[in-house]
């Protein structure tokens, strides 16, 4: 840990405010050449967010009324469901993503695109991928693994069109014009580098002849923990990282805590993965392994959440006017009480009771939504601005947008955390009968249906709002719309 | 420069260190498992477990594309882990060696229906019914599990299985009924028999069968009624 640790604490001050200290014309410039590509993303990966909503509603009113579309073998629950995790996976978190990914090491380190046209290129082999991958699986065709459902012909398309972006997006990276790089940039790299080795060898594992049985399901819960807690969060963790400061107009508090948070993630992490198959015919000490590292992970839940609440500190009224401080401080919220109650359910004493459960689906969807998109959603408020050239037309839709998705998100996981604690005491009861299970977490279904119409309607007011973006509809360029004008006490 | 490099080598070495442990590892420790041979003097008396072959090998199939996955589990944990040996879903613990011609195996994460791993076993099919049933066949036989399929309300109200009626056909008997035909009410003259699909999905259910001994995992459970 010597190199990066050992950077003097100024260095941090420097490149946070990396952007800031170029003159507005580079800067102008480096938005201007990274506009197509960026806009792309963000807005395929809004599509790929619709849908994602659509297909969760009904997954959501199907496991409270099992009729509903129960005689249309496309739209069964057994085939929405995968559908749905993937959409919102591979569709919105990974494009979206990836939008944020580009932008923000373009920025950082001052490089302007070349030849865009890669970009979109991967960008359309992955979608192409993608398609045909939900198609199959609502046609019955899919690997049977779960988190990997996509058939592997379309896997290959997907992991093609993601090289070309990879590729491109380490170049931004090595052709940067600042030789330390900012915090946001190692959990970019990181995850740019974890995903496609993860993603590849999960899928060469249930094609290899002498990977059988057990071994398929543990590299498959391997790669989807990978693909969630490395890929999905350290993009969300490096837009916090970059936002927060940025917006509060002050440099991260200590790069010590940044240095420390986050090598105890890559390194831990990537080790969590056997607690999904906790209990189950794995050898006994991989769940041992997973568990002490989601234990040795407190240290990044601790390190990271300290640095982002503390760069916050004096100026937490900012949530009252920034969009993108709103959800971008919302998703880091989400991430501390996500990683905490994912920390405390990988215990065997938990996890004998919670496994099994709508307690794990909750745990998912605080990371993928409450979290990451949210951080997602604020790093969408910042950018695009910048991008189009104009500002966000209304601070109502915005606040409706974040009224729908806080309170829809935290609804659904709010119930799901409640259903799977009743169900699951109920299973761990040997006395209760099936029935009596069905029972004690059905009730929670409906508020889940709610949790799922309120979100819906925060996405239909935020893809209107994107849309009127695109079609330069805004207020004019300069000032960013806020919730509420900053007063002047306020300031400092 | 150097501080690019560390980083670069740093995350690269973190994912050696993952996949090593978490995937090469189990992957030798896993990989070469056996059936288990039951020898008696030197003949081969048993072998467990077997190939999925015919229609196990079809419904098996049939299970993986209507998503059976997301709802039932089929994996059966030890005591300290949770309640699965008390609730009559196993006599033992599964182990890895009883998945190794399962591929993918379809262990499972969501226990929104019960777990499956023995639900073809003896003690699964020769459970009598319970009070619920409007057409009740006596057992958890072929035609329990085809009824259960299409309907599986008339067997278990509160279920919150959907039905799978696309895996029925509903026809005009010609001639005589067919000995397939369920025992729900239709029209005059037509009955409900199961497609191929249907028939193949119970035959590999009824061949779900986890309470062979095994050596590496003691039968732990008494026998109790399975709820």
């Amino acid at each position: 840990m010597t190199a990066v640790a050992t950077a003097p604490t100024s260095t941090i001050a420097a490149a946070s405010a990396a952007d800031t200290s170029y003159p507005a014309v580079e800067r102008a410039a480096v938005d201007a050449a990274a506009r197509g590509p960026v806009l792309f993303f963000f807005g395929n990966g809004l599509l790929w967010l619709m849908l994602a909503t659509v297909l969760g509603l009904i997954t959501s009113i199907q496991l409270a009324f099992p009729s509903f579309l129960a005689d249309v073998p496309f739209l069964s629950y057994g085939r929405i469901w995968p559908a749905f995790t993937n959409t919102l996976s591979f569709g919105w978190g990974s494009l979206a993503g990836l939008g944020v990914t580009i932008w923000l090491l373009a920025r950082l380190g001052r490089v302007r695109i070349k030849f865009p046209g890669v970009l979109v290129t991967g960008a359309v082999f992955w979608q192409v991928g993608l398609t045909y991958g939900i198609i199959g699986i609502l046609a019955g065709k899919t690997t049977g693994l779960e988190g990997l459902e996509i058939p592997t012909g379309s896997a290959i398309l997907m992991l093609l069109g993601y090289l070309l972006i990879v590729f491109w997006a380490l170049l931004l990276f090595s052709f940067r014009s600042q030789s330390t790089p900012f915090i946001s940039v190692w959990y970019l790299v990181a995850a740019l580098l974890w995903f496609p080795w993860s993603f590849a060898l999960a899928h060469a594992a249930h094609l290899l002849p002498n990977v059988t049985g057990v071994m398929q399901g543990l590299v498959a819960a391997w790669a989807s923990q990978n693909f969630l807690s490395v890929w999905l969060t350290a993009i969300g963790l490096a837009a916090a990282y970059y936002l927060i400061p940025k917006v509060i107009n002050r440099p991260v508090h200590s790069y010590n805590l940044a240095v420390y948070g986050f090598w105890s993630f890559i390194i831990f992490t990537g080790l969590t993965g056997a607690v999904r198959l906790s209990g189950g015919p794995i050898p006994a000490w991989l769940v041992t392994l997973s568990i002490a590292a989601n234990i040795l992970l407190l240290v990044q839940i601790v390190t990271v959440t300290a640095n982002l609440v503390l760069t916050m500190r004096g100026q937490y009224h900012m949530v009252y006017h920034s969009p993108t401080i709103r959800f971008t401080f919302f998703g880091a919220i989400a991430f501390t009480v996500g990683s905490s109650i994912g920390l405390l359910a990988s215990l065997r004493s938990v996890d004998r009771i919670v496994h099994f459960t709508q307690f794990q689906n909750a745990e998912t969807q605080l990371v993928i939504y409450c979290f990451f998109s949210m951080v997602i959603f604020g790093a969408i408020y910042y950018i695009l601005p910048r991008l189009v050239g104009c500002e966000w037309l209304s601070s109502t839709m915005i606040t409706m947008h974040f009224w729908g998705a806080a309170y829809g998100g935290g609804l659904l996981v709010f119930v799901l955390l409640l259903s799977g604690l009743a169900s699951g005491v109920a299973l761990a009861n040997p006395g209760t009968t099936i029935a009596e299970i069905i029972e004690a977490s059905s009730l929670y279904m409906a508020g889940s249906i709610l949790g799922w119409l309120l979100i819906a309607a925060g996405h239909l007011v935020f893809g209107l709002h994107f849309l009127l973006m695109l079609l330069r509809i805004g207020q004019p360029g300069g000032e960013p719309t806020l919730f509420s004008p900053i007063g002047e006490e306020e300031k400092h | 420069m150097n501080r690019s490099n560390f980083l670069l080598g740093g995350i690269i070495a973190s994912f050696a260190l993952s996949a090593f442990l978490l995937v090469l590892v189990p992957q030798m420790q896993l990989g070469g498992i056996q059936p288990q041979f039951t020898n008696d003097e030197g003949k081969i008396t048993d072998i467990y477990p077997i190939e999925n072959r015919g229609i196990v090998a079809a419904g098996r199939a049939v299970y993986i594309s209507e998503g059976c996955v997301y709802c039932h589990s089929q994996q059966v944990r030890d005591l300290q882990n949770g309640a699965d040996l008390e609730r009559g879903w196993g006599v033992r613990r599964t182990v890895a060696r009883d998945y190794i011609f399962d591929s993918p195996p379809l262990l499972g994460s969501s226990r929104i229906g019960p777990d499956l791993a023995n639900v073809g076993s003896a003690k699964w099919r020769n459970e009598p019914e319970g009070e619920n049933a409007l057409y009740k066949p006596a057992r958890r036989d072929a035609a329990w599990e085809l009824l259960h399929l299409y309907d599986p309300r008339t067997i278990v109200k509160e279920s919150n299985m959907p039905s799978y009626r696309y895996l029925f056909e509903r026809r005009k008997i010609s001639g005589q009924r067919s000995v397939d035909a369920l025992n729900v009410p239709t029209d005059d003259g037509f009955e409900i028999v199961p497609k191929s699909e249907a028939k193949a999905l119970v035959g590999y259910l009824l061949s779900l069968d986890k309470s062979h001994p095994l050596k590496e995992a003691k039968t732990a459970a008494p026998e109790v009624a399975a709820k």
